[in-house]
This record gives C-alpha cells, structure tokens and sequence, in this order.
C-alpha cells in the first residue's frame, strides 16, 4: 500500500513539473540553443582542421552538455521557491526526499533529455564516427540524470542568493568532472577499437549511486536553505 | 629560450625563487591578513561597545 | 576529564585556550622548518637524475598532502557543528578553509616549477596536479558559498553540507583521474632507484610537521577573529582586554 502510494506521488510530482514546464517553453529553448551555440563556438575558435575536430568531439560535446545543465538549474527550485509552494512540499508528511526525485526526474526529462537527442546531429559537424555517435548517446543517457541531480544538490544550497547561477556552477563542475572522464573516455576508446563496458559501467555505477542518495541529501539542502 | 638556459645554470636560485621564496610570501601574506582582520574585528567590536555604552 | 573538554568546546573558554596555544605553534613551526630547510639543501645529496631540482619536494609534497589532510579535518568539523549544532565547530571549519586552499596553491604552484625543469613545460596534466587542482576548486567553492549565505546559521550548515558531498566525491574524483591519466600516458615523477634517501625522507617529513603546526597556528588566529566578530554582542566579549583597551 505504502510503496504504491510513494510511487504516485513520484508520477503526480513529475506530471505537474512537466506541465508548468510546457507553459514555458521559452526556458526549455534557450536551454537547447545555449548547448548548440556553445558547440559551434569550438571549430571557429580552433579551426574547421577535421582531423582535430574530430579528436575534440566528445570532451566539446560533453563539456557543452555540463555547461547547458548548470545553465538550466537555477529553475529547479526557484518557481517554487517564490510562490511558496517549495514551503508546502516541506511540510507535507510526504517524504520530500521522493517530491525532490520527481523534481529530478522531470527537469532530466526536460533539459537533459533534448541535449542528448541534439548531440548526434551537431556530432555530425566534427564527423564523428557510427559508433563514436551511438556511445556518446549512450554515455550521455548515463551521465546527464547524474549531472541533473548533482546539480540539484547545488541549487537547493544556493536557493534565494544573488550570484546563484555562477556559484551554482562554481560548486557543481568539480563534482561532475568523473562523468565527464568516463563519458569522453568511452567515445575515444570506440574510436581506438577498445571495450567500453568498464567506462560505461561506471556511468552506470556513479547514475544508481546519484539515485539513492541525491534525492535526500538534497532534501536535506533544502531544509537547511529554507529555514 | 634564455629562461631555459638561466635556470639550468643556476637551479638553487630558480628553487629559491621560485618555489621557497613564493611559499614564505605566500605564508607571510597570510598571517598579515589574519593579524588585520582581527584589528578591524576588534575596532568593530569597540565601537558596538561605545555605542552601546552610551545608550 | 570530560567535562575540561566540554569545556573548550565553547567559544568562551576556547577564546582563551587558543590564544595562549598559538604563540607555541607558531614558533615550533618555525624552528622544525628552519631544521628542514637545513637538512634538505645541506645535508640530503643531489639526485643521480633529477639534480638539485628536486629540493623543491621539501614544500611541494607537505603542502599537497597537507591540503588534503585539512580538507578532511576541515569537512569533520563540518559534520560535526551539522549534526552536533556546535558553533565552534563550524567557525573552526571556516578557519580552516582558507589555510587549506593556500596550501593547495602552493602545492599547484611549486608542482608546475618543478614540472619545468623536468618535463620542459609549466604544466602537466599528471593524475596528482589535476586532483590538486579540483582540490582547490573544491576549497574555493566552501568559502564562496559560505561568504555568499547573510544569516551565519544557514551559512555553517550549507558549506557544511558541500563539504560532506566534497569529501565523498574526492575518492572518486581521484580514481578517476588518475585512470584518465594512465589512459592518456602521462608522466610520473620518478627518483634514481626504488627509494629515497633518508635525509630527504627526513627533511620532507620535518617540514609535513612544520606545515602543520603553522596550519595550526593559523586556523587558531583566524578562528579568535571569527569568534569576536559572531559573538560580538555578548558581554563576555565586551569585557575582554583587547576589547576594553
């Protein structure tokens, strides 16, 4: 009865954040179009040489994704946060913990899921490989949730400051950076004909350590923010 | 390039220099800072108290 | 027993303890590094392949592992003012994150001097100066979200959290570095033979505790302040020598 009850609440919390999202699709947007202007400043910084774009690819690519995550962040909590509605969910005997994975979960959906769809095509500008496209999708479908709920951590401690985006991502980027590692490592090791199940495991290892214990430390964030 | 040739030449300087000399400024900085913050802390602290004496 | 601890666990009394502490610190630490210095530049010979280039070890080394140790010490005094709601442990962690970034700086700094005589460059992105390098990122983030939060309550207990999640994340952060590195062929530091010689293992560790007790010293001058600064309105305060002039 219990786990059922949890489990709606999970669905009810992700149905509502998806809609008020779709009532602002502008935010959704600009998410998308930061991460592909960000791409496409790399080749006229460094040159349209292919060889060496294709060797920058993935680190462009996954870099940009981090960058476009922190960026979208900073809405995780603040709507909430100034209608108050952020205090009602803390004194809901529900368990915030499960409200904040909802929160997770549909602002994932909504950010981080356009990214991982747009990375193959603008993959296609450094001529990256079938295989090279197909990993980095992979890798990016593993990291971007964990980017997503790391980066909750930091925006429910930098809730309500001035300078919050910046110092957001001042707090977040170091602990993102294994991601980044293993996500970029997987892409150069297809393209050397090397395995990549170590490197994606530990995606996977690092995406279910993210879901068990961000939703309530950053639970915990939020109570210490809200007091 | 006659950075190169200057260090290999005379590498204790460069160590000094560069390295030690750098640690100790860096070392002597911060104990300056410290020292000064608590000069204004207590400045600070004295005028809340003169305020609040002569209230 | 017990009870003297609880007792220096308050402001009041610790104001006092660290006061008097701090000139022994400071001067220990002065004299073990004079010591140091003497035994690494005099005493320890020249390196079969590295020259005199590597004297620079002697404060390279204790200040990376110094500024891991008070990342640690510094995320434990965190924990502890979180869980415990002790403000002196959270003001004792506030005084240490500055020491502990400058000793990740300096750490930074002499490692890329060293790198310049051994691989030609300033740089080198070896597993350990990468690591140092997040380190220090991590320390900058403590302080900047610290100074950013007005009310010192939400300010303890918000640093004290990122330093929790830090401190897990550095093991990590470590392991994959380092298999980043390995992957990319980076250099290692290598010495002539499997060992060091033992003056230098003497100097190098002279100096670990020199640096510490400075640390010490330090955390302990930087702690007095904030404590006058947030307990200022206090009688006991107000009552202080320095303060009555």
């Amino acid at each position: 009865m219990k786990r059922s009850s949890l489990l709606d609440l999970l669905v009810l919390v992700i149905r509502r954040d998806l809609v008020l999202a779709m009532r602002r699709r502008a935010d959704v947007l600009t998410t998308l179009i930061f991460f592909v202007m960000v791409v496409s400043l790399f080749p006229l910084g460094v040159g349209p040489e292919m060889a060496m774009l294709r060797k920058m690819a993935a680190g462009v690519l996954w870099v940009a994704a981090l960058l476009s995550s922190m960026l979208s962040l900073g809405r995780l909590f603040s709507a909430d946060y100034l209608d108050g509605t952020l205090e009602q969910m803390m004194l809901a005997p529900q368990s915030l913990s499960m409200l904040v994975l909802g929160k997770m979960v549909a602002h994932w959906m909504v950010s981080g899921l356009p990214l991982v769809l747009m990375a193959p095509v603008l993959g296609l500008q450094f001529d990256m490989s079938v295989e090279a496209l197909g990993v980095l999708i992979l890798g990016l479908l593993l990291g971007s949730p964990v980017l997503s709920m790391i980066g909750a951590i930091g925006a429910a401690l930098t809730l309500g400051l001035r300078g919050g985006g910046v110092l957001l991502s001042l707090l977040v980027l170091p602990l993102t950076i294994p991601v980044l590692i293993f996500g970029t490592g997987a892409v150069e090791a297809i393209s050397s004909g090397l395995e990549i199940t170590s490197h994606l495991s530990f995606l996977g290892a690092l995406l279910l350590l993210a879901l068990v214990f961000t939703p309530w430390v950053t639970a915990q964030a939020l109570r210490i923010s809200m007091e | 390039m006659s950075l190169d040739i200057w260090m290999r030449e005379n590498p204790l300087t460069y160590i000094w220099l560069g390295s030690y000399a750098v640690a100790f400024l860096i070392f002597a900085i911060e104990v300056a800072m410290v020292r000064h913050k608590r000069k204004i802390t207590l400045q600070q602290v004295r005028l809340l108290r003169n305020v609040g004496d002569d209230e | 027993m017990a009870i003297n601890w609880f007792k220096y666990s308050a402001p009041t009394t610790f104001y006092g303890l660290a006061g008097k502490l701090i000139p022994w610190f400071a001067t220990s630490s002065v004299i073990l590094a004079a010591i140091a210095l003497y035994i690494g530049f005099y005493v320890a010979p020249t390196d079969a392949i590295q020259g005199e280039f590597y004297r620079i070890i002697f404060i390279h080394v204790p200040a990376s592992i110094l500024s891991m140790f008070l990342y640690l010490i510094m995320a434990g005094y965190a924990a502890l003012g979180l869980i415990f709601k002790t403000r002196l442990s959270s003001m004792m962690a506030t005084a240490i994150a500055p020491t502990g970034a400058l000793f990740a700086f300096i750490s930074l700094w002499t490692g890329a001097l060293w790198g310049k005589p051994m691989w030609g460059a300033w740089w080198m992105w070896d597993a350990r100066l990468t690591s140092e390098l997040i380190l220090l990122f991590l320390y900058l983030g403590f302080i900047a979200l610290h100074a950013s939060i007005d009310d010192p309550r939400r300010a303890d207990r918000a640093a004290a959290l990122l330093a929790i999640v830090g401190s897990v994340n550095v093991p990590i952060i470590y392991f994959s570095v380092k298999w980043w590195n390995t992957l990319h062929q980076g250099s290692t530091i290598k010495f002539s033979g499997t060992s060091m010689h033992v003056a230098m293992q003497q100097a190098m560790f002279t100096m670990l505790v020199a640096c510490w007790l400075y640390a010490i010293a330090v955390a302990l001058m930087r702690v007095r302040s904030i404590i006058l600064e947030r307990e200022r309105n206090t009688t006991w305060i107000s009552e202080l020598p320095e303060v009555k002039l």
